[in-house]
């Protein structure tokens, strides 16, 4: 009995030593909060993200995480004016296109330096342009999505790139003057020339640190030193560290940075994945912010007295419809019926977040190219039962895919979007065959790669200002996931990318956007709907962008 | 002895060959890619295609396993499609995390399960016993996640006592030896990341206990109150030992058999818990690792993960059947 009870007691020993000494850590914890880690400087910002980056070179880079701390690293020639997608002086002051816009010579800021101490100047961007045009083998090419996408094509083509490069040359007449030369005129250009992987890197870090080292190994990538460790930019932070065990980016101000000074002395990314636990930390005060609060998380955040900051809508949802894989829906007004039997009010008013608005088109109306005139299709059942009945088509049926496991800043609820859609299609007489999969256990492939599909959900957040960037994206070509077999829809499409002069460039696509919502029809556009930012109510100069490109420097800790 | 060792010892490899085959092939049945998932809504058929050209998706399956089976043989397990980064690498980074997270889940449990199961058995009937046993039955019953997020909700965010998730506060300076975040503190004399961690592994520690906890404390109590009908006890009070001796010599000592077997099959539930608890803690530890990889498709880490499992598992029963052998001679080990 003695022994037991000394047993007994040693073990309760050891749970009151256990919690006196986390208190003592809770109150160690509380006092760092205190300070904020503030005092005579600005403080260490942490934010919430929830991903981790691939990596930190631009050009490698495709996805919102890897984007992220990239560009409060590095500047692009051209960049983004802050909580638009309007363009405004980047590293280069002047863009000048030629009369035929196959050169463009960009005006450069002078006195500018890479985080290295190199000086950043027209070799510089001219050693940039060619690095991405020689860029050596597959793996390296198969990683440059945004590049290949703008640019079409590599000096020597090992992976699917196989157009000839829209890059020519670059030359450098003198340390402030760049002339780009390309090989045919886009009308991608100039907005193009703000996405953050065509950002600039210092040459002698990219030579160091064997930038272009990218290797298949295995069934993975693996990248050089220089976008692991040693990324090399002009931007407002340098890199510090990435702590993969703990999952952490800490980077430091840079003093020398060419323009306003960023106010925190560090910015702390903290790789959250659950978006309940980025909330609970923001509560807990171990956060100082986060990105992508769940839209049922906004009112109770507002009320607990933290800022959430509505990003201004730059995306589109779209009830996709595959025209191959069921002959029915070749026809217009099966196609049409499908659009009217759509209660996109009642989607936006009750599925979607505040801020959600009605899509009319294929693009936000922030966009060049938007059709102003064009009215959302109504939602009336009784219009889409008479389309569905004249087109012999009264007992439609359709395989529905959705996805799961997923939220997309569009789609913050795929699962209850579909059963609201589903729900307006019966009431029109369709019948549905719900197939939900998860995004990446086979949603993905059945739609964009195999088009086993009727009817889908997907959309799309743009990269630039530029209706291309939308329109041409869904409806440039022949895809699975849409069966389009009208070429004619293609060609009108790609006379519009074609045509360069801004203006007449945004009139060929107000006309295109006219046509797939009257002619086309190849699918519904059903919403845009803005993902939110939340921070504690000391920071300040958060600056919501709807190109999700948010620049920490102008961020400061009350 | 040493012959039946090598013999299990050998009888592994061809175990471990076809799970690898298994595994491997298992992977690429389901749905989905890595090609897909790393595109996101950018994927195009052709991009998928050359993803998988690039990566030799593309090619047959027995040609794909011949090159991982070489590679695993040379020790290299491939590099994790998510981060680019050595797989060994990152199980290795992640291991102790999630052998930190175990261990005081486990001294939690047996520490406090075999003395509250001791004394509702011997309070049996009374307050204390049906305070127990009504407790220990919401703790078996409860979710590991709901309570989880329950203990966040009340402990971190309501009255902020403890950090809500990770392994270490991010403005803590603390330098990495062994990977165990509360004993690097201790060896490096950094006592103030110490107790960091320890705050940090409060919560989680509770959160995966609950369920072992609950099932110690029923097993013990039941044993002990077996235990104390049986006759030697009867004897042995009847020989007039003080009472205090019959509870520590002969009921303890005999009530305690089934609960070292009850802590033994613990170990590996407990390992299940933790992918629970890491994903609701943000963990960063095996479980986190091995959740991340199915929802991304990361083949290699998936197949390091399930073969290094097996051969864990493996081993760990060859112990046991040695263990065995050495506590109860009349087992033989042939």
């Amino acid at each position: 009995m003695l022994r037991s009870a000394r047993r007994l007691s040693a073990a309760c020993a050891a749970g009151v030593l256990a919690v006196t000494l986390a208190a003592c850590a809770q109150s160690a914890r509380d006092d760092g909060a205190a300070q904020g880690g503030a005092g005579a400087t600005g403080g260490t910002l942490v934010f919430g993200v929830p991903g981790a980056p691939d990596n930190f070179d631009p050009l490698f880079a495709q996805d919102g995480e890897t984007f992220r701390p990239a560009r409060q690293m590095f500047d692009t020639l051209i960049t983004y004016k802050q909580g638009t997608s309007d363009l405004e002086p980047g590293l280069a002051l002047e863009w000048t296109p030629s009369a035929d816009f196959t050169e463009w010579t960009f005006k450069l800021r002078e006195g500018v330096k890479f985080h290295d101490g190199t000086d950043f100047n027209a070799e510089a961007v001219c050693f940039n342009f060619n690095r991405w045009l020689n860029l050596p083998n597959a793996a390296a090419q198969a990683q440059a999505i945004y590049y290949s996408d703008t640019f079409e094509g590599f000096a020597s083509n090992q992976a699917s790139a196989t157009g000839t490069p829209v890059y020519n040359s670059c030359s450098a007449p003198d340390p402030a003057t760049a002339v780009v030369t390309l090989n045919k005129a886009k009308g991608a250009f100039p907005a193009a020339f703000g996405l953050t992987s065509l950002s600039m890197s210092s040459p002698a870090a990219l030579q160091q640190y064997n930038a272009d080292q990218v290797e298949q190994s295995g069934e993975a990538f693996t990248y050089g030193p220089y976008a692991t460790e040693h990324p090399t930019g002009t931007g407002p932070f340098k890199f510090e560290s990435y702590d993969r065990t703990a999952n952490v980016i800490t980077l430091a101000r840079n003093d020398d940075y060419w323009g306003e000074k960023a106010k925190v002395d560090k910015l702390i990314f903290k790789v959250i994945p659950d978006a309940n636990a980025r909330k609970q930390e923001l509560q807990a005060g171990t956060i100082d912010g986060y990105d992508y609060p769940a839209p049922a998380d906004w009112e109770s955040l507002k009320s607990g007295g933290f800022d959430v900051l509505v990003r201004p809508v730059f995306n589109i949802l779209y009830l996709g419809i595959n025209q191959k894989n069921n002959p029915a829906l070749q026809d217009i007004r099966v196609r049409q019926a499908i659009a009217y039997a759509t209660d996109r009010e009642s989607l936006v008013r009750n599925q979607l977040p505040e801020g959600a608005v009605v899509a009319t088109q294929f693009l936000p109306a922030t966009v060049d190219g938007y059709a102003a005139d064009l009215q959302p299709i109504p939602y009336d059942p009784e219009k889409a039962k008479q389309l569905l009945a004249e087109a012999g088509q009264s007992n439609l049926t359709v395989n529905f895919y959705y996805p799961t496991e997923v939220t997309r800043p569009y789609m913050p609820d795929p699962v209850n979007i579909f059963t609201a859609l589903q729900e307006n299609l019966r009431q029109a007489g369709i019948t549905v065959n719900a197939v939900p999969q998860p995004w990446n256990g086979g949603y993905l492939d059945s739609i964009t790669a195999n088009g086993v599909h009727d009817l889908h959900l997907l959309g799309w957040t743009g990269d630039y200002n530029d209706a291309g960037n939308f329109v041409g994206t869904f409806f440039g070509r022949n895809k699975p996931e849409f069966g389009i077999t009208d070429t004619a829809l293609f060609q009108e499409v790609g006379a519009a990318d074609a045509t360069v002069d801004p203006t007449a460039h945004a009139a060929a696509y107000e006309q295109v956007n006219r046509d797939l919502m009257t002619k086309y029809l190849p699918a519904v556009p059903l919403s845009s709907s803005p993902p939110a930012i939340v921070v504690r109510d000391n920071i300040s100069g958060v600056i919501p962008s709807p190109l999700t490109d948010e620049r920490f420097y102008t961020v400061s800790k009350g | 002895m040493l012959r039946f060792v090598l013999r299990r010892l050998l009888q592994v490899i061809p175990t471990l060959l076809l799970l690898s085959l298994l595994v491997f092939a298992w992977l690429r049945s389901l749905p989905g890619g890595p090609a897909s998932a790393f595109l996101g809504d950018r994927a195009t058929p052709e991009r998928i295609a050359e993803l998988n050209r690039v990566l030799g998706l593309d090619q047959p399956i027995f040609v794909q396993y011949g090159r991982f089976l070489g590679r695993v043989l040379a020790g290299d397990f491939g590099v994790s499609t998510i981060t680019g980064q050595p797989v060994l690498a990152e199980i290795g980074r992640a291991l102790p995390a999630t052998v930190e997270l175990s261990v005081t889940a486990l001294v939690i449990a047996v520490g406090l399960g075999i003395p509250l199961g001791y004394l509702a058995a011997q309070h049996r009937g009374r307050p204390l016993d049906v305070a127990t046993v009504i407790g220990t039955l919401v703790g078996v019953a409860v979710p590991v996640f709901f309570l989880g997020y329950l203990l966040k909700a009340f402990f971190a965010v309501e009255l902020g006592w403890f950090p809500p998730s990770g392994r270490q506060a991010v403005d803590v300076d603390a330098t990495n030896v062994t990977g165990f975040a509360v004993l690097d503190g201790l060896l490096t004399r950094e006592f103030d990341a110490s107790l960091d961690a320890l705050d940090h592994l409060v919560l989680p520690a509770i959160t995966l206990a609950t369920i072992p906890l609950a099932v110690i404390v029923r097993i013990t109590r039941a044993s002990v109150l077996d235990v104390l009908g049986s006759d030697f006890v009867r004897t042995a009070n009847s020989k007039g030992l003080t009472p205090g001796t019959v509870r520590s010599r002969h009921v303890l000592r005999n009530a305690l058999l089934p609960v070292s077997t009850t802590i033994g099959l613990q170990v590996g539930l407990l390992l299940a818990g933790a992918v629970l608890t890491e994903k609701v803690f943000v963990w960063g530890g095996i479980g986190t690792l091995l959740a991340d990889s199915i929802t991304l498709k990361d083949y290699p880490r998936l197949q390091a993960l399930l073969l290094l499992g097996a051969l864990v598992y493996v081993l760990v029963n060859l112990l046991v059947d040695l263990s065995y052998a050495i506590i109860d001679p009349r087992v033989r080990l042939s």
